[in-house]
């Protein structure tokens, strides 16, 4: 598997050198018959922003599923602050790509429902769940419900749902795929808020190669089923970044080598394949 | 509660009120011409209706007859609920034999049961038992089926969320499964309570000596029409506000996705 860095004149530190936060050894999963992840090693380094791309059915759902403890490898191993995962872990956040808002509660009852259920005390509960709502520009909306409010902004009540929780390792499966590219653009930039603001590990599954390429510290780019990592791109971006980085000329090189990949591989994945290989830039 | 979407917007209300308004005035408009078309011997007026029904309801005759029925209606009711509710949830979690039941119950669901009537009176006699148990088999497969549908059409994610946050199993079907699947099991409720009404009154109709189905076919066979279509206007009047109430309580508490 190749690694590739792009030029990093921001000083952000390689991720290799970081303390390892969360990690997959020789994971696969297997449904019936059929392959659907790995064996696949992945380390998240603590604190750094991963992103997964790859060719739609290559499992990334799957290495979420794997990576929370939702669900369990056929073989390898799962671990997080160095224990073994069974069973989603205290201390990890995820947010799904479907609208998981409750519809019955209002938006500050979803916010506070996982507090609640822990049985934290109320003005604490109050005073994350304010915060939260804030963060996410909630606050006029509190007493609203879900059946209200549009897609993008039922989305950041799950995200605010699951910060409010302080997890230090946020999964997220495509969580703006359901989104417009404006509305996506902009929540990325609130997720990158999030991320700095709370020091949090975070590993996004995205098909956008654009928002891979403006969020993350590194991208690792999975081949089609069964998924592995065929290369895990770090894009050297500073820490302090927002969605105006598109307009840096790496931004446009980044994009291009994960597709460079990926075009060859979703076309295995839709069932042809390219006689022309395709150059990096 | 704050919030700008919180109160219904003033011309969804108005809308109400001239919906009802119409629908009340072509109803009895209705009335009226079909009872010009048909005659007094079939049909009281409107007008003579009402007045004979503010003469009854000051007979403590029809509050026994309105007592009965209302008492085998909330039993036939409550049974049918806590029948239907139970099974539906067993059946919707349970994925096979909910596969297996369903064909069954929408067969069972098309059978005029007005056939079974015989068999129900063989069963449990004259009297509140029969009415009861009529009134059940019309009330509790509607109310089933919405629950079973309402547990198997649980939004996946929200169990996924659940135990993203590590809840219990209890505490899963407590805070996340029951809350989902209220909206379907109210509706469930709302169609059973008039399928149930329905029941008991044919049940009354055929073998009682008591209740307001007695009460409408012992009119027609006395030619008293007026009490006929007396107690049938008060049945419609409950009837339709008890739905409104229902409709209201749903709108206001429930908030469907």
């Amino acid at each position: 598997m190749a690694v590739v860095a792009f030029a990093d004149p921001g000083g952000g530190m390689p991720a290799t050198a970081r303390e390892t936060h969360a990690a997959l050894r020789g994971v696969t999963r297997v449904y019936g018959r059929l392959a659907a992840l790995g064996p696949l090693d992945l380390d998240l380094a603590k604190g750094e922003f991963f992103s997964v791309v790859g060719p739609s059915g290559c499992g990334k759902s799957t290495l979420l599923d794997v990576l929370s403890g939702l669900g369990r490898p056929n073989a390898g191993t799962v671990t997080f602050e160095g224990a073994p995962v069974d069973g989603v872990p205290d201390g990890v956040g995820i947010v799904f790509q479907e609208d998981a808002s409750f519809p019955w509660l209002s938006v500050r009852d979803n916010v506070a429902f996982g507090l609640r259920r822990a049985g934290m005390d109320g003005a604490e509960i109050a005073r994350r769940v304010d915060y939260a709502l804030g963060f996410m520009g909630l606050s006029d909306f509190a007493g609203a419900y879900p059946a209200q409010l549009s897609g993008g902004m039922r989305q950041r009540v799950c995200i605010a749902r699951t910060l409010v929780t302080q997890p230090r390792l946020i999964l997220l499966d495509e969580p703006f795929g359901a989104l417009d590219q404006q509305t996506r653009l902009l929540m990325g930039d609130e997720l990158l808020r999030l991320w700095r603001e709370t020091g949090a590990t975070v590993l996004l599954i995205t098909h956008a190669l654009d928002e891979a390429a403006m969020l993350s510290d590194r991208i690792g780019v999975m081949s089609s089923r069964p998924g592995r990592f065929i290369e895990i791109v770090e894009t050297g971006w500073p820490r302090e970044r927002d969605s105006r980085i598109v307009a840096d000329e790496r931004f446009g090189q980044i994009t291009a080598r994960l597709w460079s990949h990926l075009r060859e591989e979703s076309l295995k994945a839709i069932g042809k394949s390219s006689s022309r290989k395709t150059s990096v830039p | 509660m704050s919030g700008p979407a919180t109160l219904p917007a003033p011309e969804a209300r108005q809308s109400w009120l001239i919906d009802g308004v119409v629908t009340a005035v072509i109803a009895i408009g209705a009335w009226q011409a079909l009872h010009a078309y048909a005659g007094e011997a079939a049909i009281a007026s409107p007008l003579k209706a009402l007045r004979h029904l503010s003469g009854l309801v000051a007979t403590a005759g029809f509050w026994s007859h309105a007592t009965a029925t209302l008492t085998a209606f909330a039993g036939a009711l409550a049974i049918s609920a806590a029948l239907g509710i139970g099974l539906g949830l067993v059946l919707g979690l349970r994925r096979f034999a909910g596969e297996v039941a369903e064909p069954i119950l929408s067969g069972l669901y098309a059978i005029p049961k007005v056939t079974l009537y015989p068999v129900i009176l063989l069963i449990f006699g004259l009297g509140l038992g029969a009415k009861v148990a009529f009134g059940v088999i019309h009330g509790v497969i509607p109310i089933t089926l919405f629950t079973l549908t309402a547990v198997k059409g649980i939004n996946p994610v929200l169990i996924r969320t659940a135990r993203a946050m590590r809840l219990s199993q209890a505490d899963t079907i407590r805070t996340v499964l029951a809350p989902a699947v209220l909206p379907e099991i109210v509706t469930g409720l709302r169609v059973g309570f008039s399928l149930t009404l329905l029941g008991v009154l044919v049940g009354e109709m055929f073998a009682s000596q008591r209740g307001l189905g007695f009460l409408i076919v012992n009119g027609i066979s006395l030619h008293n029409v007026k009490q006929t279509t007396a107690v049938i206007l008060m049945l419609v009047v409950v009837a339709v506000a008890a739905n409104g109430v229902l409709l209201w309580l749903d709108r206001r508490f429930i908030h469907r996705p």
